[in-house]
């Protein structure tokens, strides 16, 4: 079985919401690893259960973890530098 | 771009469906009043939750096909194939039914007529449903912004929104291109193949007229689009993309 494609953060933008209190697709965010600034909206997202990831579409660097858990939505920043994050 | 408003955690809103249209086989509109609806902007989505009589909820994101009118949300849903969610509202809802919905969402993948142009929009199959509202929405404002669309369909019975598209495409300021991808129709004279960097430089606005892209649908399309523009010597910051695909995910 093929594996889905990735989507992008425009299809995490209502667990965005959730997660910052407010509309983040075009909040600016700069990979750390590669240096690229993208809008949330054009990061590349694969979308799974129960874990998401938002990648750099630059350089595919891992910029954010969410983890969706019974209690909430568990976040991991890692080489993603945003206003709010 | 202007900024996005700040506002609190999204509501869940129970709207009522006031109508439902069939645009192609598999593809439905649905009409929406949604009590309190603060308004969107076009290329927003909501997020659409049903719940079954036994407590399971199933949650997707649709993009709004509609200008910004009141309190109406209009949605337009392909029916995917083991679509959990998209069998229902594509298939089954009927009018008077209640959905949850809560929105708008989205501060990215969006057009108005102050945001300006001219506009380059690029679909493939149901992506083309954001840049409906955009070009919708050009045409409740009375906007002179100028506008072309480049629509990728597997068959010219797959092509959404087909006689509005030809009406809008009268306009002056409005162009729109069509490729088809699969069997083409008897005396078929637009472009047969999926979409690439010479039909692109067809049909796109020159690099120099420094265009704002908004490309929607499939990933594979999306990307291939969008690296072709940047090919082209479009300048990426002005390009912005909405991949489309399944989230319903299998164990």
């Amino acid at each position: 079985m093929t594996a889905p494609l990735h989507l992008d953060g425009n299809a995490l933008g209502g667990v965005l919401i959730d997660i910052f209190g407010h509309e983040m697709t075009d909040t600016e965010g700069t990979c750390l690893d590669c240096g690229a600034v993208h809008q949330f909206g054009a990061l590349i997202a694969y979308i799974a259960a129960p874990g998401h990831v938002l990648r750099c579409p630059s350089c595919s660097a891992v910029l954010l973890v969410i983890v969706v858990e019974p209690d909430g939505y568990h976040v991991t920043v890692e080489s993603l530098q945003a206003p709010g994050v | 771009m202007a900024g996005t408003a700040v506002r609190g955690r999204l509501n869940w809103i129970g709207s009522e469906v006031t109508e439902v249209t069939q645009e192609t086989e598999n593809v439905r509109t649905i009409t929406l009043d949604c009590p309190g609806w603060p308004g969107h902007r076009p290329g927003q989505h909501v997020d659409v939750r049903l719940t079954a009589p036994d407590g399971y909820q199933a949650q997707r994101s649709y993009s709004i096909a509609s200008a910004p009118a009141g309190e109406q949300v209009t949605l337009t849903v392909e029916q995917l194939e083991d679509g959990e969610v998209s069998t229902y509202l594509a298939g089954e809802l009927r009018v008077g039914d209640m959905i949850e919905l809560r929105g708008p969402i989205g501060g990215y993948f969006v057009w108005e007529p102050s945001t300006g142009g001219p506009v380059m929009l690029i679909a493939g199959g149901s992506g083309v449903v954001p840049l409906m509202a955009m070009l919708r929405a050009r045409k409740a404002a009375a906007s002179d912004v100028p506008m072309r669309l480049l629509y990728s369909s597997r068959s010219w019975d797959r092509v959404i929104y087909r006689d509005e598209l030809d009406a809008l495409g009268a306009d002056p300021g409005v162009a729109v291109r069509h490729t088809i991808t699969g069997a083409a129709p008897p005396g078929w004279s637009g472009y047969a193949r999926r979409i690439d960097r010479d039909m692109l430089a067809e049909s796109a606005w020159p690099v120099d007229r420094r265009p704002l892209v908004y490309v929607c649908g499939p990933t594979g399309l999306v990307e291939a689009a969008s690296q072709a523009m940047v090919e082209l010597g479009h300048d990426p910051m002005r390009i912005r993309t909405e991949r489309f695909g399944p989230t319903g995910g299998t164990p």
